[in-house]
């Protein structure tokens, strides 16, 4: 289990790397989920184009608008920002579930969102909060909407010559809570289901929105609106009386997971509803009462 | 000394990185990889190797056409029985067919192990796919074969017989007939398998380093493979990062491979398994499936237990029918079964070989047996606990004959035990009595929650013999030797304290060396809970020989009757007269007359020196130069330890996962030399007995392809998986052996499955007849049991 | 094939300045063991999970199996070599790993003791959770954990009583 032999680059500054990329490679930023697959020899890539050492993409710049990751972002430095956590809770909710903290000391929130796993959180957080990932090459930069950058398993919208620099994830809209729930066989694995949810109440506390993101579901995070039936027949209750079963049973009509050797589809389906349940009545709880 | 929980003398050295594991040793050697088959049955209808010839630092390919006769034979079957009439081993190599993925076919040697895989990854080999044989039952129907001259895959079939069961059965006023299955797991020792061989072309011998639990047998299957006397050959057990079994098997295809390499390029060559490798190229165990009918009188008691296992071993059968052998022979546990007859069937599949994991096949016949005793109390609406209590072995039966002929060729007879204080020891741990109401109290919050119990006997410390090397030097130093291996027993700790409490000499003075057959070269191995047993009384009796001798030179040198004598803090003493001492290191000198003086001390043993009569000859008739002295011990059969073990668990009614609040242990290995480090094997053994109840299996689809051949996918536990373990100890000393100690290694794994199982089907009022068991399988359980009464068990007083 | 190209990596190990020469592929654990000696960092798996090979980078504990030498030169490495003070004695972590029987085969040890170190350097006083959630990224397969737990919380006791943390 040790690597094939590659081209190695490792520019110190982006438009180096984007030159390198140009000429085509992959990527090593964290290396967390590229070196096991490289170790295993199931990816061969011609160039690795380590950008580790292009010291401007590390920043992690936290505004009232919401959280901007840059490519080198470890997932241990987002999700220890308390000011991170302020503008949008459900990062640190979800990274606490990305593996362990040592493989968060090395791995990368953009890498992540890069690898596009299917089973991974970070996906289903950036399509919830409707954030959106910044990509660069040789030849321009362009801001690729979460909805638009997830494409399949383990492919994104990124072109080979482009680099993800960054990603955006949106600040928490007023009155508005979050909560992220997921069920692995062991502590860290990779989640066979797992839900992100996001509740907004209105003027009078009650819920005026109620979304969530799944994993593990489908080959792309699937990002449902649930405020339907979340709400319908319960107006007026406060959150914390809201029955959410409807919602569950909403979510649970609309996935269509597989099955693996850890669990079955109908298994799945079946965590998708009480998952939903849990994670939605957890944001509510969550939702401040007033203000952000 | 001797039973105190004293730190262990091996971890300075593996605190600091200065532990030596194999891959830390011969630094710049080179480094050998392997292609392995990916089929699970195909033929090789040709290897190519011509695009691997220009890859960079390439030293040698070898395929099976490359192998002289001797090396490229199929490996010794080593452990024949007559029940195992068709025995199949494989080549180092394969020749024409390869039976499971993961089969060696080719050996690459090269400049390091990146350049090794570089031109192993560039070998093709072209396969005829042949149809796989995947899963016991399709084993057993046969349609399809694993080797063409086995008819019906099937390896070996054993029946034994005590009584006439089928017809206790049959009369009994109670009868029930089941089915059990349990899915392979794996050793999975952290450090993967390796060897590391050095030719000497001026001595033509070979030193091979393996990270082994048999340095003697690797020796001497070397010895014989590579056509060397045994004296050219020697073998050595560095450190070793686990082995639970796995690495007992031997020799492993690439333990003969490399070191034929190394004599043949005149070079050191090292392999260093990596995890994939593990998977495929090691072996599992576990796999089995259990018809049982048993029969019962009002009270629970069994009168006729009739079980019938298919097992399944593999590929190939190297290491013979150990595993249900012992299934079949440990499967009455504690108790009487009545008549009691077992039959097993071993079968060939596609798959990795089945050789002993930790627990050997008792996990299986421990689970075949509490799970009976559950449905017996379930049948009658007994106490789980009262069922067990009304079948075990009184204290005053022993020693007890189950008439049955264990793993070692010997009776089955139990030496001694105490299984009714044991489960009032254990009931108390866990809380057994009052658990009802805890269960309803936990029931009216909407939780669900389970107690279980899981009882074993183990037959430790089988035979036939280990041996003990005791040597005092002339500054007082004590050196132990022992030819059985070390895995992280903490031997040199428990046998130093054996050493020292026999010796009197003070625990810093002693060193013990292990797994070196330079140092000792009779011995077994590390296997069967067997090493405290085996070289514990090995030791004390070799250190009452040195002991003794140092009596009589003592008792000369003193002019004392050796009678009289006595050895504290490495001084021997008149007893009662403290003046009249002479230290251990200056008897020492005197045990080795000289005619050189190499030191000041070695002054007194020259020839001018030493008294004693002129007309005797300086080493006296019948005794040897030197404080030293070897002996053996080789037991007329195996000591009999004992367990209960004890859960509570809690079970999701929503997510149907699957929690343990509680588990408690309760221990009987006899006299402990250290209880810490007892207490570490049974945490150890009970963490891997909740892999293989909750986590651990071997996934193969049905063309014979491992799915989850990895760290990620084989689920071991973490600390987060693993509860708090309590443990409590009841010592009732083996009268077999002048230690009075039975083994302790395997313990902890037996009956965990069982014991979980018991908690989950209390919890949930399922039967749970198969392990392990994931969130997934008692969801889908929970669904069938929905709709079928018959998967629904009354809840049981507690 | 011709010869790979190879890099002169340096680093800083243990507060000692060492450099090889190596290909770009090389593993930090490869380049470790096998090009500076330093064996004392083990290899379980190879892909991340076992975390046998667990080094402190810049002080945080990573993967050396998942971190390529040539990304780590210029950094400073700790490894289970480097954990003591210097004076010949063991740090509290090492040493309470021996006063609780904390390790049986030794193996998974190392990243064990450089995980643990950095996890009492964060938090002096973990509870059991903080202890189960620091350590669940590290597999052993011989002590049940039940004194690996232990030692944890014992090396805590030890580094407050030092008062140092040294």
């Amino acid at each position: 289990m040790k690597p094939p032999p590659f081209d190695y680059r490792a520019p110190r500054t982006l438009e180096e790397a984007l030159e390198d990329l140009a000429e085509g490679g992959k990527v090593l930023a964290g290396g967390q989920s590229l070196i096991p697959l490289l170790n295993m020899r199931l990816a061969a890539p011609e160039r690795l184009i380590d950008i580790n050492g292009v010291a401007s993409l590390d920043a992690l710049e936290v505004t009232a608008a919401g959280v901007r990751a840059g490519a080198l972002a470890r997932h241990a430095a987002v999700e220890r920002s308390a000011e991170a956590a302020a503008v949008q809770p459900l990062l640190r909710q979800a990274l606490r579930h990305v593996a362990h903290p040592v493989i968060r000391n090395r791995g990368t929130v953009v890498g992540s969102l890069a690898h596009a796993d299917p089973a991974a959180e970070l996906p289903a957080v950036l399509a919830l909060l409707d954030g959106h990932v910044e990509a660069a090459s040789a030849s321009g930069r362009r801001t690729v909407a979460a909805a638009d950058f997830f494409t399949g398993p383990l492919e994104s919208a990124l072109r080979p010559e482009e680099l993800a620099t960054a990603a955006f994830f949106p600040a928490l809209p007023p009155r508005t809570g979050t909560a992220f729930a997921e069920l692995a066989r062991r502590h860290g694995d990779y989640a066979l289901v797992g839900a992100a949810a996001l509740v907004t109440l209105d003027d009078d506390l009650r819920v005026r929105a109620a979304r969530a993101a799944y994993l593990g579901v489908a080959d792309t995070p699937v990002v449902l609106d649930l405020t339907g039936p979340a709400v319908q027949g319960q107006e007026g209750r406060p959150p914390g009386a809201v029955d959410w079963s409807a919602a569950a049973a909403h979510a649970v009509a609309r996935v269509n997971p597989g099955g693996d050797i850890h669990a079955g589809a109908d298994y799945r389906r079946h965590l998708v509803g009480v998952l939903t349940g849990r994670a939605l009545a957890e944001a509510a709880r969550n939702a401040p009462p007033g203000g952000t | 000394m001797f039973g105190e929980p004293i730190p262990r003398r091996e971890d300075p050295r593996l605190l600091t990185g200065q532990g030596r594991y194999l891959d830390d040793l011969g630094r710049g050697a080179l480094a050998a990889a392997f292609v392995r088959s990916p089929h699970a049955h195909a033929r090789i209808e040709g290897i190519d190797v011509d695009a691997a010839l220009d890859v960079d630092g390439l030293v040698a390919i070898y395929t099976h056409e490359d192998l002289p006769p001797g090396v490229g034979d199929p490996l010794p079957l080593l452990i024949p029985h007559p029940a195992l009439t068709h025995g199949r081993t494989a080549r180092p190599l394969a020749r024409d067919v390869v039976r499971h993925v993961g089969e060696p076919v080719a050996m690459v040697v090269a400049r390091d192990r990146y350049l090794a895989e570089d031109a192993a990854e560039r070998i093709r080999v072209d396969y005829e796919v042949l149809p796989a044989v995947v899963g016991i039952e399709n084993a057993a129907a046969a349609e399809r074969l694993v080797h063409e001259d086995v008819p019906g895959n099937v390896g070996a079939h054993l029946v034994q017989e005590v009584g006439d069961a089928p017809a206790a059965v049959a009369a009994a006023p109670h009868r029930l007939e089941f089915r059990l299955d349990i899915e392979r797991s794996a050793s999975m020792p952290l450090e993967g398998r390796g060897v590391y061989a050095r030719w000497d072309p001026d001595e033509g011998s070979l030193r091979v380093y393996s990270s082994t639990q048999t340095s003697t047998g690797v020796r001497m299957a070397l010895a014989a493979r590579l056509g060397l006397p045994k004296t050219k050959v020697e073998v050595i057990a560095p450190d070793v990062g686990g082995g639970f079994g796995v690495k007992v098997v031997h020799p492993w295809p690439e333990e003969v491979l490399v070191p034929w390499a190394a004599r043949l390029l005149g070079r050191e060559v090292k392999w260093t398994e990596d995890r994939r490798e593990h998977f495929v190229g090691a072996a599992h165990e576990r796999g089995q499936v259990q018809r049982v009918r048993v029969g019962f009188d009002d009270a629970g008691r069994i009168l006729g237990l009739d079980v019938t296992i298919l097992h399944d071993h593999g590929a190939y059968t190297p290491y013979g029918i150990i595993v249900p052998i012992v299934t079949s022979t440990q499967l009455p546990g504690p108790y009487k079964p009545g008549a009691y007859r077992v039959e097993f069937t071993s079968l060939y599949t596609n798959t990795v070989i089945v050789t002993p994991y930790r627990g050997a096949g008792r996990p299986q016949g421990v689970f075949c047996m509490e799970r009976t005793m559950d449905k017996i109390a379930a049948h009658l609406g007994l106490d789980r606990a009262e069922v067990r209590a009304a079948n075990f072995i009184r204290p005053e039966e022993f020693p007890y004959d189950q008439g049955l002929t264990f793993q070692d060729g010997r009776p089955l007879i139990y030496d001694s035990g105490d299984y009714p204080r044991m489960l009032e020891m254990i009931k108390e741990l866990i809380g057994w009595d009052g658990f009802a109401e805890e269960r309803e109290a936990a029931r009216r919050e909407g939780r669900r929650i389970g107690i279980g119990l899981g009882c074993y006997v183990e037959g430790t410390g089988v035979g036939p013999y280990e041996g003990g090397h005791v040597e005092i030097d002339s500054t007082g130093r004590v050196h132990v030797a022992t030819g059985l291996t070390s895995q992280g027993q903490g031997h040199q700790t428990v046998f130093a304290q054996i050493a020292a409490a026999e010796l009197g000499v003070p625990i810093e003075d002693v060193t013990v060396a292990t797994g070196d057959t330079r140092r000792f070269g009779y011995a077994v191995g590390t296997f069967a809970s067997r090493a405290a047993v085996m070289s514990g009384n090995a030791i004390a009796l070799a250190c009452r020989r040195v002991r003794d001798k140092a009596l009589r030179i003592a008792g000369e040198a003193l002019e004392a009757d050796p009678r009289d004598l006595e050895i504290t803090d490495g001084v021997v003493h008149v007893r009662g007269d403290p003046t009249a001492a002479i230290p251990l290191r200056t008897v020492a000198v005197l045990a080795n007359p000289l005619r050189y003086a190499f030191d000041e001390e070695a002054r007194r043993a020259t020839q001018f020196a030493v008294g004693g009569s002129p007309d005797e000859p300086p080493v006296p008739a019948g005794e040897e130069p030197g404080l030293e002295g070897r002996d053996y011990y080789s037991p007329v059969r195996s000591t009999f330890a004992s367990g209960m073990h004890a859960a509570v668990v809690e079970t999701d009614p929503e997510t149907a996962e699957i929690r343990i609040l509680r588990y408690a242990v309760v221990h009987d290995c006899g006299r402990m030399i250290n209880p810490r480090i007892v207490e570490g094997q049974i945490h150890g053994g009970v963490a891997q007995g909740v892999g293989g109840a909750l986590y651990e299996r071997m996934v193969y689809d049905e063309s014979g392809q491992l799915l989850n051949a990895s760290f990620m996918d084989f689920l071991m536990p973490y600390a987060t998986e693993v509860p708090r373990i309590r443990t409590g100890h009841l010592e009732t000393p083996s009268p077999l052996n002048p230690l009075g100690i039975k083994g302790a290694g395997e313990a902890g794994v037996i009956p965990v499955s069982a014991v979980i199982a018991s908690a989950v089907e209390d919890a949930e009022g399922i039967r749970i007849d198969a392990m392990p068991l994931s969130p997934d399988g008692l969801f889908r359980l929970r669904r069938r049991a929905a709709v079928d009464p018959a998967l629904r068990v009354e809840r049981l007083p507690a | 094939m011709s010869g790979e190209p190879v890099f002169e990596i340096t680093m800083t190990v243990n507060g000692v300045r060492r450099g090889a020469r190596a290909p770009a592929r090389r593993l930090l654990s490869d380049f470790l063991r096998h090009d500076l000696g330093l064996t004392g960092t083990h290899v379980g798996c190879e892909h991340g999970v076992c975390g046998c090979c667990t080094v402190l980078m810049d002080g945080d504990p990573v993967r050396s199996c998942l971190t390529l030498a040539i990304t780590a030169a210029g950094h400073e490495i700790t490894t289970v070599e480097g954990l003591a003070p210097g004076d010949g004695e063991p740090s509290p972590v090492q040493r309470a790993f021996q006063e609780c029987h904390g390790l049986q085969c030794g193996f998974c040890t190392p990243g064990f003791l450089c995980t643990v170190t950095a996890l009492l350097r964060d938090n002096p006083r973990p509870t059991d959770e903080e202890v189960l959630e620091g350590i669940s990224g590290n597999l052993c397969r011989c002590t049940g954990y039940q004194n690996i737990v232990a030692s944890v919380h014992r090396a805590a006791e030890l580094i407050a009583e030092s008062g140092d943390g040294s």
